[in-house]
């Protein structure tokens, strides 16, 4: 019999060992499911319906088929977006396109998170950001000054920093739940968006249909790459610095001790004079600006324009990435290019292989299955149980 | 990150690479907003693919990819494509405008065929949409006959011209025939949520609504419709399960001639950038077969009114109409112009209700 035994401390080994092993995992599983998606074989079948081969060779025909197929969509979502020769230099940039809002995003949910204080608002806040910065350039439309773009910065953050404290404040003062306001506040943003689109951020040009302006094709309110070919925007710089400045605040700051007493003992953080409420402010404002500058970068850059479907979940899948990442900067920078490698390779897949795009997200899914199942060998151990002596 | 991937990758350098015969063949890749098991709008469009493969046998190689959300993501997509080999490039939904021209301009040699938008930046883009409210009118026409409520429930997805154009197109139709209809529409703001759309037919019913109409693409409100007891209208694809009811009849898109032939056009080198606008004529918008629960004589005037609208022998949007606020639109024999109609953005007069923005 097995049983589970609580760890004395949490595994360092293990935490750090999980997330490659749910990777490793995932690739097998993964591969597997790919496999069985190309069954029956039909150069296979067609033999067999030709007579050529009997029923044994075409049932154990399929083996090597499909570890050859398995094998292949792994190597395609893994692989090709970094070292194809023709796929490699363009999807390179584009993983940074996809990792940069990821991390962004992670970097300022991780602070709260490890405070105990749940933003499962970040999409809403992305696009309140993005409202408002692309608000703050079309306002002074044509004008191609170069004051813009920093004020669309500004009212970016600003804007996401807002809506963070709707729940924020409201937590404080009425002790509702963050969880649940951040969250439902992201479908009232959606419909904002919507609104945006189709009414007072509409083409004017655009003969009726919806969407701004394009904000990435106009001198001033475009944030461009900054080296041709590589992806390389703002929005990536933001957030290379947010991963180096979350690693000085939490090492070397107080606040960053603040923030990881509170996470460990809240308790005893009120007694060392933390300050619950301030942390609340503190945690959800960060996170709420950090979005808000993700959903700028993205609307005046690779996204270009408000439109109906602007967000495409970075608010979500961010979540993931800051657990995936351990809530560590370093973490997250690795798991926000992780989850991007498997975005872009995972198109590869569907276009290259025609897998269907649910697979691909099955597969994504498998991901956050095995690593927070592995999880649990950080803080517990499996051990075998003795047999009970008889007295 | 680098390290670790080159470190996971290392083990898997042993997968068979399956040697890829390039370039021989035309490629043409389309990209879809929805998956192709919708039943709806993403669904039609792959028939379209399958066409085009159907046609040309060896000589073409069709790609896809399903879901491709309308932004950044897009370009992506489309650029995976033309490095993946593509020759010729289907965006089959409005919200890749910018991304198709985008690319577009950095790929000259590639064309690009972009449904329902209007943008054409550079030579190598074509626009191309169907004229869906010569359809509308029908199923308007049949729903001002069937409904006993005298209240017809329509989905709207986005007060966009095309939305706004098909309420229009249905409510006219259906007052020719019946002068207590009205109109109740409710805006999903989505084109595909099964869940939303469901919620949206259920509200509608629940309001008296006895016939819906939706410009989603999903088959949620027709399961609605069944479980209410009433009619409902295909949408862009036949959904045809659902019949004889609620689904009586349907609007469906038939992109499989054009899409045939723009490949054809391409591969022998006659493609040129075109806007095109079809409609129930030519055959890019058909109705689905009407059913027995819609009465003889109004599927002998339905079918009647088809065939007039097919032939050009009638416009659906021909005076005299007011708009929304009284105020006169088209006067009595004059037929609204395509400019107009593109870019819609009021009701005509009877329907209630503003448009939101």
């Amino acid at each position: 019999m097995l049983r589970l035994e609580k760890r004395p401390a949490p595994s360092q080994a293990w935490g750090i060992g999980a997330p490659i092993l749910a990777v490793v995992l995932t690739m097998i599983a993964g591969g597997l499911m790919f496999a069985i998606l190309s069954l029956p074989d039909a150069g296979l079948a067609a033999a067999r319906e030709a007579g050529e081969i009997g029923f044994g060779e075409y049932v154990f025909g399929h083996i090597p088929v499909m570890i050859a197929r398995g094998a292949e969509a792994i190597r395609t979502i893994f692989w090709d977006p970094l070292f194809h020769e023709r796929f490699g230099p363009f999807l390179r940039g584009q993983l940074l396109v996809k990792a940069g809002p990821l991390i962004l995003i992670a970097i300022g949910l991780s602070l709260g998170f490890r405070a105990g204080i749940w933003n499962i608002g970040a999409e809403g806040q992305y696009i309140i950001g993005a409202i408002c910065g692309a608000g703050f350039g079309l306002a002074f439309y044509p004008s191609e000054s170069i004051l813009i773009f920093p004020g669309m910065i500004v009212a970016g953050a600003i804007g996401g920093w807002l809506w963070s404290m709707i729940p924020a404040i409201l937590k404080i003062g009425f002790r509702t739940n963050e969880i649940l306001v951040s969250l439902l506040l992201v479908y009232v943003a959606e419909s904002i968006l919507a609104l945006a689109a189709t009414g007072f951020l509409k083409n004017p040009e655009g003969r009726g249909f919806p969407g701004s302006r394009n904000l990435a094709r106009h001198p001033g309110t475009d944030n461009p790459e900054l080296i041709a070919g590589t992806g390389i925007h703002m929005g990536v710089v933001a957030a290379l610095i947010a991963v180096i400045a979350a690693y000085v605040v939490l090492n070397r700051h107080m606040f960053g001790y603040q923030v990881k007493l509170t996470g460990q003992a809240p308790r005893a953080a009120r007694f060392h004079g933390v300050d619950p409420n301030k942390l609340v402010i503190a945690c959800m404002g960060i996170s709420g600006a950090l979005a808000g500058l993700a959903g700028l970068f993205e609307v005046s850059g690779p996204a270009g324009q408000i439109s109906i479907d602007f967000n495409v979940g970075y608010g979500f899948t961010a979540i993931i990435v800051a657990f995936l990442g351990r809530l560590h900067p370093v973490g997250i920078l690795l798991a926000g290019l992780l989850m991007a490698l498997t975005y872009v390779g995972g198109e590869l897949a569907q276009t290259r292989m025609s897998l269907p795009a649910s697979a691909i997200q099955a597969f994504q899914g498998m991901l956050l299955f095995f690593l927070l199942a592995l999880d649990l060998f950080t803080n517990y151990r499996i051990r075998g149980r003795r047999r009970e002596v008889a007295a | 990150m680098k390290k670790l991937t080159t470190l996971l990758a290392a083990g898997l350098i042993a997968a068979g690479a399956a040697a890829q015969a390039q370039d021989d063949p035309f490629t043409v890749g389309f990209i879809y907003v929805g998956p192709i098991g919708d039943l709806g709008w993403s669904y039609e469009h792959d028939q379209g693919r399958l066409a085009v493969e159907e046609a040309y046998g060896d000589q073409v190689r069709t790609i896809y990819q399903e879901n491709v959300p309308e932004g950044a993501d897009a370009e992506r997509a489309i650029t995976n494509m033309i490095l993946d080999g593509a020759d010729m490039v289907f965006t089959t939904s409005f919200g890749y405008m910018e991304a198709t021209n985008a690319v577009a301009a950095q790929f000259p040699d590639v064309l690009f065929e972009h449904a329902t938008g209007y943008l054409r930046e550079t030579p190598n883009v074509s626009t191309y949409s169907a004229r869906f409210y010569e359809g509308r009118a029908v199923i308007g026409h049949i729903a001002g006959h069937m409904t006993e409520s005298n209240i017809v429930g329509y989905i709207g997805s986005y007060p966009i011209p095309e939305v706004i154009r098909g309420i229009n197109s249905a409510f006219i139709h259906a007052r020719q025939v019946n002068p207590d209809v009205e109109f109740r529409v409710v805006w999903a703001y989505t084109w595909f949520d099964p869940a939303a759309e469901a919620d949206a037919a259920r509200a509608l019913i629940a309001e008296g609504a006895d016939v819906i109409m939706q410009h989603t693409d999903s088959t949620a409100p027709q399961t609605a419709a069944q479980e209410a007891g009433i009619i409902s209208f295909g949408q862009a694809s036949d959904m045809i399960q659902f019949a004889p009811t609620p689904r009586v009849a349907s609007i469906v898109d038939n992109w499989a001639p054009y899409y045939v032939r723009r490949v054809g056009e391409a591969m022998e080198g006659t493609w040129e950038s075109t806007d095109t606008w079809e409609g129930i004529g030519p055959g890019m918008v058909e109705i689905g077969e009407m059913t027995d629960a819609i009465p003889e004589e109004v599927r002998a005037s339905a079918t009647e009114l088809m065939e007039s609208i097919a032939s050009g022998e009638y416009h659906p949007f021909t005076g005299p109409l007011n708009r929304q606020d009284g105020s006169a639109w088209l006067a009595e024999g004059e037929v609204a112009d395509d400019g107009t109609l593109a870019g819609m953005d009021f009701y005509v007069e009877g329907l209630t209700g503003d448009i939101p923005n």
